[in-house]
């Protein structure tokens, strides 16, 4: 069943603490109006809603810290939301609690060129960094597709990656320090401008916690050099076999891509009438490859990577190296989310991982399915990591189709764990796969990531029903999207 | 104590040769697999006895001395190796050397991207200390490279978080949370790495260590390239710039390593120098955190504070090793630490202190930030503080 808690007042425990919210984040930074709190009622993955109890808009770490204590005093659960464009409703609001949203902290604190480094307010959208540290030659390396809109803060509750992860990983490879608000209140500083920190490695455990160990409340990230050379490869092929058969070839040849990403005819097909994106007429697959680093070993990669794809049965390669002609290759694959809704009504979008040499197998098993439901699967997918995003689509106008979609999709999912994958590459838990952890981990594992959840939050408060499955959400399916995303049509982002 | 006959476990008594910082255990067991390592931690549990792990024992003198040592858990027989050359993953137990590992994956044309601080030491041993050697430029370090583990609590429970997958955010990374714990939260069993290609040729360009104002140049000429080193480390007395990458590619680039160092004095050679990352096994030896860009003046000023001390690290990572000569008093080792310290940004913990400091009450750790969630999280899986207790950080 999908999220839907549209309550229109304020819930009564709630409306003793709106004078102390005001007083804490001033009159404009708090929300009670219902037309106002209903804009926050849901994050990128719009099935599931709830219109969130009351809104505060904090602008500084002590307005955090004491909007959170003010909740830990009462017993009421907050949900810290960045920028809302998270893909597991792990910014879904508690209709009896407060949304903690970071958005008005949104500054560049410092651009440290000496200590390639950063430190940034968590409501800073990725993107924003890049642009900061550009004209000195360096970059943040996370680039998740959002990431004109996503806030650092929420990147670093989701560990998110991005098409790039594949050489240069995840979010939490490029976080040095962290301030953060406790679920208690309590501000703590973790790392700093050096990597690493002594004693545990709180950083590592508490990026990707998905707002339930507490809010970030500044960031201190690795700034990389940009590279001396990049190339894109387009190549086609005539079977998604050959395409996966050569992923794993020039993986086995020790050339590590900053991205290897893989689309399937119908993906291709969809882009193709969203964006004249010009790829190879015929291709039932193609690969877009990118390699970069010092130029001379870029080009002799170049030369590796186009040998490899024409020995794997490539019908044609390209190659680009200027950034507008990279683009146009880009175009394609980046367009092709938001394509698929044009070619389908609705779509659920999945996000499994297997193992790379399991791809072959898997995409196959995911051919069987839609052929034997009938129910349309286009895979667009990050092949150099086996990171599946499968588009089940159906139409929402047709009775029962939903239903089956959400099934094959499920199924999927059952793929990738039964060839020793996870449920999630990027998109996180959230409440959209907390049901779905007991496929991947034992009551035992599941117990100990509750012992941890617990020492930082004894009572429960912080982003409560995320990440790990309880009886109250069992039985939920995973979100269904219909047409375009918002932020995708307004142009606020490329593709999630 | 009560008795520990568990199946799976060989027992036997302990020994002043298996000392932990001085404390000898009661008793040594070695499970045979990870449930028998399950089984003799409840056993340990429901006797109250206080439990700390080992690997190769090339860091029983690190770290504090455990406040109790009832059990010695000896983990070598958790000797495996899972590895998947085509997923360039591989699992590998807790007990499993890392001089094995490297030669397996070797063989494959693969490495874990780690260059070990200790020789002699085994895959749980490197996690459960968390420090790590010179190239961590590229790949990153343990932390990063560790994607699944498999722990037993210290009730005996087997648990695990991660999997055998690269891209994976399906729980808490609790992996990471043990890289670094000294056994303090549970005793690893197992763990999967994410793996990368042995590099076709590695050239190393160092020059030797003068002036800091000489330093500080050659540092920030070297950031302007784009040579992308894996690593840029202080080597006692040279800085040594890594580079790895295809023969030819490596031309150009260390062209213009060389004249980024100030070139005439530059050498370089197609192979790393013996003993690669590899700490000294003698005297204190702290590990000291600090903004990269302040290396160079903090190396001076406590170079003119005790003349007698040997660095290596990390300079981009801002992680430094700084090694005193054996013998070294009390008073020189607080000095050096507490001037380091006296800046908010830097930090220091002595990895090793020798037996002198321990009984002068010397805490190796000093104030580390963050460690009331520290306590916390150890209360949550550990309540009775049996493993390792006083070993770690605060007292944990």
């Amino acid at each position: 069943m999908a999220t839907s808690v549209r309550p229109t007042s304020i819930p009564a425990a709630l409306t003793a603490l709106v004078p102390r919210l005001h007083e804490i984040c001033g009159e404009d930074g708090v929300l009670t109006d219902l037309s106002r709190r209903r804009v926050y009622e849901s994050d990128g993955l719009t099935y599931h809603r709830a219109t969130p109890g009351v809104v505060a808009l904090p602008t500084t770490t002590e307005q955090v810290a004491a909007v959170i204590s003010l909740c830990a005093e009462h017993g009421v659960p907050y949900v810290p939301r960045g920028a809302g464009t998270g893909l597991s409703a792990g910014a879904l609001p508690h209709a009896e609690g407060v949304l903690l949203v970071t958005s008005r902290m949104r500054r560049i604190v410092e651009i440290d060129l000496e200590n390639e480094c950063a430190v940034v307010e968590p409501g800073v959208a990725n993107l924003d960094i890049t642009r900061a540290a550009a004209p000195y030659g360096y970059y943040y390396a996370p680039d998740p597709s959002s990431q004109q809109v996503c806030s650092v803060g929420g990147n670093v509750a989701e560990n998110s990656g991005g098409a790039h992860c594949l050489k240069y990983g995840f979010t939490s490879g490029h976080v040095r320090g962290l301030e953060i608000v406790t679920p208690s209140g309590e501000v703590v500083e973790l790392g700093g401008k050096a990597t690493g920190a002594h004693g545990y490695d709180l950083i590592g455990a508490f990026i990707g916690s998905e707002g339930t160990l507490g809010v970030a409340t500044r960031v201190t990230v690795s700034l990389t050099r940009s590279p001396q050379k990049t190339v894109t490869l387009l190549s086609a092929f005539s079977s998604m076999d050959a395409g996966g058969e050569t992923v794993g070839a020039i993986i086995a040849a020790g050339v590590l891509p900053s991205a290897i990403e893989m689309m399937d005819a119908l993906a291709i097909e969809a882009a193709e009438a969203a964006v004249a994106c010009d790829y190879p007429a015929g291709a039932a697959a193609v690969l877009v490859v990118e390699l970069d680093g010092p130029a001379h070993e870029v080009d002799a990669q170049v030369e590796r990577v186009t040998g490899l794809c024409a020995a794997g049965g490539s019908f044609e390669t390209r190659t680009a190296s200027g950034a507008e002609e990279r683009a146009l290759i880009w175009k394609g694959r980046k367009s092709a989310f938001a394509a698929v809704g044009r070619i389908s009504p609705a779509y659920i979008v999945q996000d499994g991982v297997v193992p790379r040499t399991a791809l072959g197998e898997v995409l196959g098993r995911i051919a069987a399915l839609s052929a034997e439901t009938g129910i349309r699967v286009a895979n667009v997918f990050h092949a150099g990591d086996g990171n599946l995003h499968p588009l089940v689509l159906f139409d929402d106008a047709e009775p029962g189709a939903g239903k089956l979609a959400e099934e094959v999709s499920g199924a999927i999912l059952d793929l990738c764990v039964e060839h020793g994958g996870s449920i999630t590459g990027e998109h996180g838990v959230g409440v959209d796969k907390a049901c779905k952890m007991p496929r991947m981990y034992s009551d035992d594992d599941l117990a100990t990531f509750d012992l941890f959840r617990r020492a930082f939050d004894p009572d429960g408060i912080a982003n409560p029903d995320k990440l790990l499955p309880t009886p109250r959400l069992c039985g939920e399916r995973p979100g269904v999207r219909t047409g375009v995303h918002p932020l995708v049509e307004s142009g606020r982002a490329e593709q999630f | 104590m009560k008795d520990l006959d568990v199946e799976g476990v060989t027992l036997r008594a302990g020994t002043e040769a298996d000392a932990v910082c001085g404390v000898p255990p009661d008793r040594v067991a070695r499970p045979e697999n990870t449930e028998a390592l399950g089984r003799l931690l409840a056993t340990a549990r429901d006797a109250g006895a206080t439990v700390t792990p080992r690997g190769g024992g090339t860091a029983l003198d690190w770290g504090s001395p455990p406040r109790s040592l009832d059990l010695m858990v000896d983990t070598s027989a958790l000797s495996w190796i899972d590895h998947n050359a085509g997923d360039l993953v591989v699992e590998v137990g807790a007990g499993t050397p890392l001089a094995e590992l490297r030669r397996t994956l070797a063989e494959a044309g693969q490495r874990l991207s780690h260059d070990p601080v200790r020789v002699g030491g085994t895959v749980g041993g490197a996690l459960a200390t968390g420090v790590n050697g010179p190239r961590r430029l590229l790949a990153g370090t343990l932390r990063d490279l560790v994607i699944g583990m498999t722990l037993v609590r210290a009730d005996g429970v087997v648990a695990r978080s991660g999997g055998r997958v690269v891209k994976n955010v399906a729980g808490y990374d609790l992996a990471k949370l043990h890289t670094g714990g000294y056994g303090t939260l549970g005793v690893i069993a197992s763990a999967a790495f994410r793996l990368h290609p042995l590099p076709s040729a590695v050239r190393v360009v160092s020059v030797p260590l003068r002036s800091r104002e000489r330093t500080e140049r050659s540092l920030a000429a070297l950031r302007a390239t784009a040579v992308v080193p894996a690593a840029v480390e202080l080597d006692h007395d040279r800085l040594c710039v890594v580079l790895e990458g295809t023969a030819e590619g490596l031309v150009p680039r260390v062209e213009e390593t060389v004249r980024a160092l100030g070139g005439d004095d530059a050498e370089v050679t197609e192979a790393l120098p013996e003993g690669w990352g590899v700490l000294p096994t003698e005297g204190t030896l702290a590990r000291i955190l600090v903004p990269p860009a302040e290396v160079p003046s903090l190396v001076e000023e406590l170079d003119a504070l005790a003349g007698d001390v040997r660095w290596y690290g990390s300079i981009p990572a801002g992680t430094l090793y700084l090694s005193f000569a054996p013998g070294t008093p009390v008073d020189v080792v607080e000095k050096l630490s507490a001037a380091v310290r006296r800046a908010p940004d830097r930090s220091a913990v002595l990895l090793r202190a020798e037996p002198h400091l321990h009984e002068a009450g010397v805490d190796p750790w000093g104030e580390v930030p963050g460690l009331s969630l520290m306590r916390a999280v150890k209360d949550s899986f550990d309540p009775d503080h049996r493993l390792s207790p006083g070993r770690f950080a605060g007292g944990i």
